[in-house]
Formats: C-alpha cells, sequence, structure tokens
C-alpha cells in the first residue's frame, strides 16, 4: 500500500509542477526553488514529518524534503544550543545528499567528457 | 510581408505543447521515481545493519549516484528534456544540475572551471533552502 500512496504523492507534485511550468513563464531553476522553500516553510506547521509518514519515500525524493531537512535541522539544534542553533544545525539532515553530490559530480566530471 | 502576417505565420507554425500528455509524462516518471525510493528503503532494511534513518538516507545516495552517472554517460539530458518535471522535481534533478554544469565547465580547469561553477545551476536551490530554512526555524524557535 505504502507504494501505491508513495507513486501518488510523488507523481502529484511532478505533475504540479510540470502544470506550472507550461502555464507560467517560470523556468525549472525558478520551480525547484520555490518548492524548497515551500518545503521550508510546512516545517513551521509539522506538515511534512506527517506527509513523510504517510507517503514514504514519495515524499522525501522530492526537493522539498530538502527545505525540510534545512528547516528541521536548524530548529531542532536550537534546543540544545539556543539561537545559535540556527547556524550549527542547518545541514544536520542534509549532509549525506549535499555531499554525495558533490562528490559524484566532481569524480564524474573528471572521469567523463561532455558529448557535445 | 508586413510585420502582422509574420507574426500569424510564426503563432501558425510554432509547435503547440500538448499540456495534458506532458503533465501525465511527469506524474508516471515522478511516481516511478518515488516508487522505486520506496522499494531501495525496503532492500536496504533487509540488510540488518542499517537503520530506517540510514535507509533514507542510502536510498538518497542511491538516486543521486545514479542520476549522476547517468548523466555523465550523456543519455539523462534527453530524459530531463522528456520527462520535464518528473525529473527535475526530486532529488535526481538537484544531481543532474550539479555534474552537468560540472562536466560542462570541466575544460575551464579544476579551480576556476569546476570549482567555481559546480553550482552554477543548483546553487539556488541551496541558497533559497538555507535562507528560508533559517526564516522559518527562527519564527518557529521566538514561536516557541
Amino acid at each position: 500500500m505504502i507504494y501505491i500512496k508513495a507513486f501518488l504523492f510523488a507523481g502529484f507534485i511532478c505533475a504540479l509542477a510540470e502544470l506550472l511550468l507550461s502555464t507560467t513563464k517560470l523556468k525549472p531553476g525558478h520551480i525547484t526553488s520555490l518548492f524548497v522553500v515551500i518545503g521550508a516553510f510546512l516545517e513551521l506547521f509539522n506538515i511534512y514529518d506527517i506527509l513523510i509518514k504517510h507517503f514514504g519515500a514519495g515524499a522525501m525524493v522530492l526537493i522539498t524534503s530538502f527545505g525540510h531537512l534545512l528547516a528541521q535541522g536548524a530548529f531542532l539544534k536550537t534546543k540544545t544550543d539556543g539561537l545559535l542553533g540556527l547556524l550549527t544545525g542547518s545541514f544536520t539532515f542534509t549532509t549525506a545528499g549535499i555531499t554525495s553530490t558533490i562528490i559524484f559530480s566532481f569524480i564524474f566530471a573528471l572521469l567523463f567528457k561532455p558529448k557535445n | 510581408m508586413n510585420l502582422k502576417k509574420y507574426q500569424e505565420i510564426c503563432k501558425e507554425n510554432t509547435p503547440k505543447e500538448n499540456i495534458f500528455k506532458k503533465t501525465i509524462i511527469s506524474f508516471i516518471v515522478g511516481g516511478l521515481i518515488g516508487l522505486i525510493g520506496q522499494l531501495l528503503i525496503k532492500v536496504y532494511l533487509s540488510f540488518n545493519s542499517f537503520s530506517y534513518t540510514d535507509a533514507c538516507n542510502l536510498m538518497m545516495i542511491t538516486l543521486i549516484f545514479f542520476s549522476c552517472f547517468f548523466t555523465a554517460l550523456g543519455f539523462f539530458d534527453d530524459l530531463v528534456t522528456k520527462c520535464g518535471a518528473g525529473l527535475f522535481l526530486p532529488i535526481t534533478g538537484f544531481a543532474h544540475a550539479t555534474v552537468s554544469s560540472a562536466m560542462e565547465y570541466r575544460k575551464e580547469g579544476l579551480v576556476f572551471g569546476i570549482g567555481s561553477n559546480i553550482f552554477k545551476m543548483s546553487g539556488s536551490v541551496i541558497l533559497y533552502g538555507v535562507v528560508s530554512s533559517y526564516i522559518c526555524a527562527l519564527i518557529k524557535y521566538l514561536g516557541g
């Protein structure tokens, strides 16, 4: 059941983004930035945790979860560090994604040549 | 030929984008990415040594790896053009944007090529993610 839910949720959000892309003048860059901001602000009301609980990876693979994890990392750190936690905690949960992206990109850029 | 007529001809010959078809494609492709993610979590959880958080992180890393690898091989660009939001909205799009700008600027050197331009296309995601999450966490902190 969780597989169907994950499929439907991820598909629905992607379809929404595609509709935005086709009907407005926004570029893919605008849309990804917009969805990250939306993800961060959904964290204000703890909505994204509920989404992940219900839709599993369907909510996790989207770029919105990046914003959610950044906000969650910053907020959870304020519980131990106070205001300083906003600056020390941001990347707590997103390190895996960002670091692996940088490492893989660097390696592949060294190994492969672009086709055109 | 006057300008009005030219514009009419232009309008007639511009290929009409079929919004409905594109949306359906995005729905299916995006959904498949979510489904693959869920399957990967299950696979990683079946190794007993990983906790749920580890499995989620590994799922992300796997998706990022394959996105980078396919971009490096050269056929992911066409896929992203065809599938639209289905591929650029999930984490695969972030990885694709990063690795394609890294590869594109490789010839300009290691520091001023790759180093300066690796986040050329995906940097906005990090910037607005960090700024908005800072504001959001601040509001949440002050609000108790």
